[in-house]
């Protein structure tokens, strides 16, 4: 079928300003990318899924510009004992990267596999972003894959003793980052990565991820304090029997976020839970969209969302679990909530459930509200100042949320910086 | 201590006056009871007192050691030494109660121009302060409030009243949803926290909680306004008949 025009002309003049890198053995895999994203079209406003978000800038041919943020403060994650991987506007910078080779893990530049014939990562690069496309399409995950102009492959092959540190450095402010990640965990093995930084002033990022039997790996992300930047993110993940993948997100200001969540529930007794805390001020708009397939066995799945809002901020929610036919057992659970600071700020949520299988539960919870009232007078008559109760009340809000890590050091580090952000404004 | 001058309250959505002229003077050192039947404005007063929103005081002021709190907010009468003991202490999720506790401590030392407690100092104070109430641990852990039993939500105000060592302390209801065990322990938390610069303001419907916090000087409530004063004797009346023979003694 063909595309509506607009599509097709916005589609082409976004293709034309990009050029298909050398591709070595991901040669096919970017081909067949690219002939999907001319199938699909880049998304517009006119798409259900792009409903509450408006996707123009992140397909424009040109980047809005941003200017590089000076925080004033250690970059997240500064301090831990880590290997750090860093990437410059989307360039892999091998001088502020630590040496890349550690026990249990193997970790690869894309840029250095394409010029081998063979690689593992073949057999995964754009394969679990393929399989996301339906039954929802997600044209820039398509666009990431053919285009990508760096990123890593790693593969966990056993339990390294430190997390790896993707840190994305923003310096230039028209740039356009492309970053594709694929992570292949292979059965009992496991690992933690961690992701900050703003990147560019646009950020298209992929992750694909597969984790075999019995593996499991963490992904802890921050995104912000920087407010100009925009991001579309996308984690594909695949889950073996019995294995276990978890995220979380924490996101503060950006003018345009959306990550996307797509994770699919292999074999059986796996494990996934994604969450996100956010915290967005005035023109914010933070859009997570989530969609976890169970077709196995005794599964369980949670999605824990928690969104402050304020000064007319909005906090966007799409957030789906899918049990297909068989997959009896599962466990599914849902919960997305907003905290809205004043009467402009917005949260648009849509959960669903849609349920093939007759012995399953399933949950999802959605509600928006405004600071409880009766708490604050309670800390307040204890001698808690105004703000700081508030800052207190927000912190315990985004506490489900931030419970979803699993490493107490790094859900502290979390906390400490959510502190330090939510004082600044006192 | 405190002291109260034709206090008048309305409530600030509707038409409704719900204190008309009220005197009151608590001093430190004292333990006062005010009883009153429902809607005769006890708790009413305990909440304008302490702050918070939705009354509008239309007459009247009311001084802390001279200083007029009516204007302050509710953090800085707080920090001036008042202390609300809620008759609903409200639950928190997410916020722990030991964190709770330091943060309001040193808030208050701060506003002081104290300087605040070190961690170790202060687990030690609370520890030793929650042994005597058999606070136990896993509750200082858990959220405010959260999960807790009625006895354990009033243990827990006064846990936080002994923390905080306020100047004058109001209990409202303090006994509501206690069994006799959980009202000795909570009488005795209170009754150790009684000294001479201390001052108490004890707001009940039944006189047994008296049984065990012994006031120097009983009140009664009625229509707004203190209707009757007495010693501890007053307390027996009200218990014995009931409040409509003073209602009807002081009408007459």
């Amino acid at each position: 079928m063909a595309l509506p025009e607009a599509k097709q002309t916005a589609t082409e003049a976004r293709l034309a300003a990009l050029e298909l890198p050398e591709g070595g053995c991901l040669k096919a895999a970017r081909q067949a990318a690219l002939s999907r994203v001319q199938t699909m079209g880049l998304p517009s406003r006119r798409d259900e899924y792009w409903k509450y978000t408006r996707p123009d800038t992140l397909t424009a041919a040109e980047v809005s510009k941003a200017a590089v943020f000076e925080t004033g403060e250690a970059p997240m994650f500064d301090g831990f004992d880590r290997l750090k991987v860093v990437f410059v506007d989307g360039v892999f910078d091998a001088d502020a990267s630590d040496d890349l080779s550690l026990e249990g893990i193997s970790i690869e530049r894309i840029a250095d596999i394409c010029e081998k014939d063979i690689h593992w990562a073949k057999d995964l690069y754009g394969v679990l972003e393929a399989r996301g496309q339906t039954p929802v399409q997600r044209p820039l995950a398509a666009l990431n894959t053919a285009f990508a102009t760096d990123g890593v492959v790693i593969h966990v092959t056993g339990t390294p003793s430190k997390p790896v540190n993707l840190v994305y450095r923003h310096a230039d402010e028209a740039s356009d980052a492309i970053l594709h990640h694929v992570i292949k965990v292979d059965s009992g093995a496991s690992a933690t990565i961690l992701e900050n930084g703003p990147a560019a002033a646009r950020f298209n990022k992929c992750m694909e991820i597969d984790v075999a039997d019995g593996g499991a790996l963490h992904v802890v992300r921050a995104q912000g304090r920087d407010h100009e930047r925009r991001a579309a993110t996308h984690m594909f993940a695949r889950l073996g029997t019995e294995s276990v993948f978890k995220s979380f997100t924490l996101t503060v200001n950006g003018v345009l976020t959306r990550n996307e969540a797509v994770v699919e529930l292999t074999g059986d007794d796996a494990v996934a839970h994604i969450a996100g805390a956010c915290v967005g001020d005035g023109d914010f708009h933070h859009d997570d969209t989530v969609f976890i397939t169970h077709d196995a066995v005794n599964c369980e799945s949670r999605q824990v969302f928690k969104k402050v809002l304020r000064n007319g901020a909005t906090g966007v929610f799409q957030g789906k679990i899918l049990v297909k036919e068989g997959a009896q057992k599962t466990d599914g659970y849902q919960i997305s909530q907003s905290l809205l600071l004043d009467d402009d700020s917005q949260f648009l949520a849509k959960p669903e459930l849609e349920i093939y299988a007759d012995d399953v539960a399933c949950s999802h919870g959605s509600t928006s509200g405004a600071i409880d009232e009766e708490g604050l007078f309670y800390l307040r008559s204890r001698g808690v100042p105004k703000a700081e109760a508030t800052d207190l009340m927000t912190l315990a809000f985004l506490a489900e949320a931030v419970d979803e890590i699993e490493d107490a050091d790094v859900a502290g580090a979390i906390i400490e910086r959510l502190e330090g952000w939510l004082a600044r404004r006192h | 201590m405190l002291e109260i001058k034709n206090l008048q309250v309305k409530l600030e959505d509707e038409d409704k006056q719900i204190l008309k002229g009220l005197d009151l003077k608590v001093e430190a050192g004292k333990v006062h009871a005010i009883m009153g039947p429902n809607g005769s404005g006890k708790s009413t007063l305990s909440y304008v007192l302490s702050g918070r929103d939705g009354y509008e005081v239309t007459e009247g002021s009311a001084t802390l050691e001279g200083e007029d709190i009516l204007e302050l907010e509710p953090e800085e009468r707080a920090a001036a030494g008042m202390f609300l003991a809620f008759q609903y202490p409200v639950e928190i999720p997410g916020v722990g109660n030991m964190t709770f506790l330091r943060t309001a401590v040193n808030a208050q030392r701060k506003a002081r121009g104290e300087e605040e407690l070190s961690a170790s100092d202060f687990l030690k104070e609370v520890r030793a302060k929650a042994k005597t109430l058999k606070i136990d641990a896993d509750m200082l852990k858990r959220p405010v409030n959260v999960g807790f039993s009625g006895g354990e939500k009033k243990r827990n105000e006064i846990l936080q009243m002994a923390m905080l060592e306020p100047k004058l302390c109001i209990l409202d209801e303090t006994d509501s949803g206690l069994d006799v065990d959980a009202m000795k322990l909570v009488a005795e938390g209170v009754n150790a926290l009684r000294d001479e610069n201390r001052g108490f303001l004890v707001i009940t419907h039944y006189q047994r909680l008296l049984d065990h916090i012994k006031p120097d000087v009983v009140h009664i409530l009625a229509g707004g306004r203190i209707v009757k004063t007495g010693g501890p004797e007053l307390a027996l009346e009200v218990e014995n008949n009931g409040y409509a023979g003073i209602l009807a003694e002081v009408d007459a």
